[in-house]
């Protein structure tokens, strides 16, 4: 079967700084996989490649088995336009770690932009929709709320239901917990793991490793840009191969 | 002091005090807003990605705001006709004002732009808005309330500019106030009626601005 996310020999720069040296994974449908590692190891960067929000450089990231981002014209690796980078970003659906809410618009209309817009739904399907996730994130009663009148937690759930109520074929969260009080991590917590029970594909980059073992089909650690080791949760947290993940497992609190 | 206050002779005149401050407003309301569109035309080019585009837009910018707004009313009225270009004195008002309005309508909105954050627009390009779609449902409406309460100072400013039309004869407050001071002689009481009615006039454009703030304005949070 088709990966949903197939990652090969990706490669990307920061002008001299190369910070992704050659990534290969895939995420299969229904797969939870986490992608652990010190900050500056290339792990947002390598979620961000997954919807085109960084450019790479070498390599290809395929999302339901068609290559996003680049094609090739006579040899050449060349851009895709930006309205197929439009529909291919709609693919998946990202979480991120400041919320990212639009300020200006009730959650619900947060929720409904993407459906009426992008997806060309008419007004009263698209708030039906959203009305659904909404309540499956448990924010229907503050469907009419600003963003500012919601709190962290609140407004990273109305974000999730943003971002899947357009049916991605996967969905990315980056470090989604990071920003939040430490007393609104769970809800959070508590609503991707409820997706992912129901058999979301989905890419969590955290600092959260009992969530990432207790979650995750697959765990990816990475090191200085590259991948130094990825399995099971179970073999990753009990049996660390590598003495950079042996080390990095010391340092993080579970 | 022994000065009698006769305001009479002022207020009979009522009617044309009042058609003053009428186009007065109007000068201002139609070369602000043609000034607003230059100004985010040249707002959007400030930040613009060509490099060309950004220097003609700061070299915009910079040579209006460095000019007095007499200079560029008077420089119109008078130089365009010998360059054969004559036009009426109020349209040559307006259009002096709205280029001046341009640069620093530019500046608010400018400003304005950089007050929207980047994760704001990855957000919209992550559920796959294009970027004029970006533009518009997100960067626009963000940018417009922030925008406001520096937009709103400017709108008062460029509203007291208007009087400088009474120097090529625009039939504005000011110009009536001083045909209304050379037939009377009334000097203190003209001076004080048209200062009143320009102070009634900004706060009340205040006033309306404000409430628009409070409608408009996010919370930061």
């Amino acid at each position: 079967m088709t990966p949903i996310v197939e990652v090969r020999d990706l490669h990307k720069r920061f002008g001299e700084l190369e910070v992704l040296k050659g990534i290969d994974f895939t995420v299969a449908e229904g797969e939870v996989v986490s992608i652990i590692g010190a900050s500056g190891s290339g792990k947002t960067t390598l979620l961000r490649c997954l919807n085109l929000l960084e450019e790479f450089h070498q390599g290809d990231v395929l999302i339901g088995g068609e290559a996003i981002g680049y094609h090739l014209r006579h040899g050449q690796r060349v851009r895709i336009g930006e309205r197929e980078v439009a529909r291919q970003r709609a693919m998946t659906g990202m979480v991120f770690q400041a919320f990212n809410l639009f300020p200006h618009m009730s959650a619900l209309d947060n929720v409904t932009l993407g459906l009426t817009k992008v997806r060309g739904m008419p007004r009263p399907q698209a708030v039906e929709l959203a009305d659904h996730w909404l309540d499956r994130v448990g924010m229907l009663e503050r469907r009419d709320h600003r963003p500012s009148q919601l709190s962290g937690g609140q407004q990273q759930r109305v974000a999730i239901a943003r971002a899947i109520a357009m049916s991605p074929k996967v969905m990315l969260f980056d470090e989604a917990t990071s920003a939040l009080d430490p007393e609104r991590v769970g809800e959070v917590l508590e609503t991707i793991r409820s997706l992912a029970q129901e058999g979301m594909t989905m890419v969590l980059v955290t600092h959260e490793m009992r969530f990432a073992r207790d979650v995750s089909d697959k765990v990816v650690f990475m090191e200085d840009g590259r991948i130094a080791e990825q399995g099971p949760p179970q073999r990753l947290f009990l049996n660390p191969e590598s003495p950079r993940l042996q080390a990095f497992l010391k340092t993080s609190s579970f | 002091m022994n000065y009698h206050f006769n305001f009479a002779p002022i207020l009979a005149q009522w009617p044309l005090l009042l058609s003053g401050i009428g186009l007065g407003l109007l000068l201002a309301l139609v070369s602000i807003a043609i000034g607003s569109v230059l100004g985010l035309v040249v707002a959007f080019a400030s930040r613009a990605p060509s490099r060309w585009l950004r220097s003609l837009a700061f070299t915009w910018i910079s040579i209006l705001r460095n000019l007095p707004i007499l200079v560029i009313v008077l420089f119109l009225f008078f130089g365009m006709p010998q360059l054969g270009l004559s036009l009426d004195k109020i349209t040559s008002f307006i259009v002096a004002l709205s280029l001046y309005a341009s640069a620093y309508m530019a500046e608010v909105f400018r400003g304005g732009l950089m007050s929207v954050p980047q994760g704001l627009v990855e957000a919209g390009q992550a559920i796959g808005l294009t970027s004029l779609r970006i533009k518009r449902y997100i960067v626009l409406p963000i940018m417009f309330r922030n925008a406001l309460p520096a937009f709103g100072n400017n709108f008062i400013s460029l509203f007291k500019d208007t009087s400088l039309a009474a120097t090529i004869a625009v039939p504005e407050l000011t110009y009536y106030a001083r045909k209304i001071n050379s037939e009377t002689f009334r000097v203190i009481e003209v001076w004080l009626v048209a200062s009143l009615l320009y102070i009634v006039c900004c706060y009340a454009i205040t006033l309306v601005l404000r409430a628009m703030e409070k409608r408009l304005v996010l919370e930061k949070n």
